[in-house]
């Protein structure tokens, strides 16, 4: 699993790549948290076009991440997500909290 | 029950293990000719039922889950995922969306997932002695898709 951050004042572009499951959340987490601290941006763009596998462990970490973005007014948008986290998303109802753009 | 094809295999509830447990189901379902979309919901499943084992079954120890599958008559796929941690007192109550007793960390969706992914879900459960989970899935294949 691969963090990769993009800052451009005032947006943060979180690109993850590789499978996000029980075994990576932690250090994935740590690693966006570690990023939103640094240059607390206005937006956060969490890219999943790139994640090829999530299970119900990374909806835990994506909210985890907005609310992050919430304690210091920023937003956050999740993007590109392909089928199979797609339909975990949708699984477990995260549309109704999470603005996913695809 | 009449079976095809099995395969049957153990290893110790590392979280390392959770995506050695997927390869290994989907590698044993390709013999099924499944869609790749069937593919992912059955990974998802496995994925979600050894890490209930990794953090609930043997909180602070390393225990054994073993992980059988089975190619049943009708093109179905039965997956056990059995652990002799330490129970669910209350399986019903595990079983409802968003409870989890595995703190923030946890979305407390994975029995909702692997309800919502497979076709039957069975989970037996004994305080002390373990945990049986028993999932089916059809596999109607790429040769159903036309």
């Amino acid at each position: 699993m691969k963090v990769i951050t993009d800052y451009s004042p005032p947006n943060l572009f979180i690109r993850c790549v590789g499978e996000l499951d029980h075994h990576t959340a932690a250090e994935t987490l740590r690693r966006i948290e570690q990023a939103l601290d640094r240059y607390l941006p206005k937006n956060c763009a969490l890219d999943f076009s790139a994640l090829t596998f999530m299970d119900s462990s990374g909806i835990a970490v994506i909210l985890r991440a907005q609310k992050r973005m919430r304690e210091t007014g920023g937003s956050l948008v999740l993007v590109h997500p392909m089928s199979q986290p797609e339909k975990v998303l949708s699984a477990s109802g995260i549309h109704r909290f999470v603005d996913i753009r695809y | 029950m009449k079976y095809d094809n099995y395969i049957k295999v153990e290893f110790p509830s590392k979280s390392c293990n959770e995506a050695l447990a997927r390869s290994v189901v989907g590698v044993f379902a390709s013999q099924m000719d499944p869609t790749l979309g069937e593919l992912g919901d059955v990974k998802t499943a496995v994925s979600e039922a050894v890490t209930n084992c990794v953090i609930h079954a043997y909180p602070d120890s390393v225990g054994v889950i073993r992980l059988r599958c089975r190619v049943l008559e009708g093109d179905l796929l039965e997956i056990l995922v059995r652990d002799w941690g330490c129970g669910i007192p209350d399986v019903e109550k595990a079983r409802t969306p968003l409870f989890t007793t595995g703190g923030e960390e946890r979305s407390g969706m994975g029995f909702t997932i692997m309800e919502s992914f497979m076709d039957t879900l069975k989970v037996r459960s004994r305080p002390g002695r373990g945990t049986s989970v028993v999932m089916t899935r059809r596999l109607s294949g790429k040769t159903a898709e036309g």
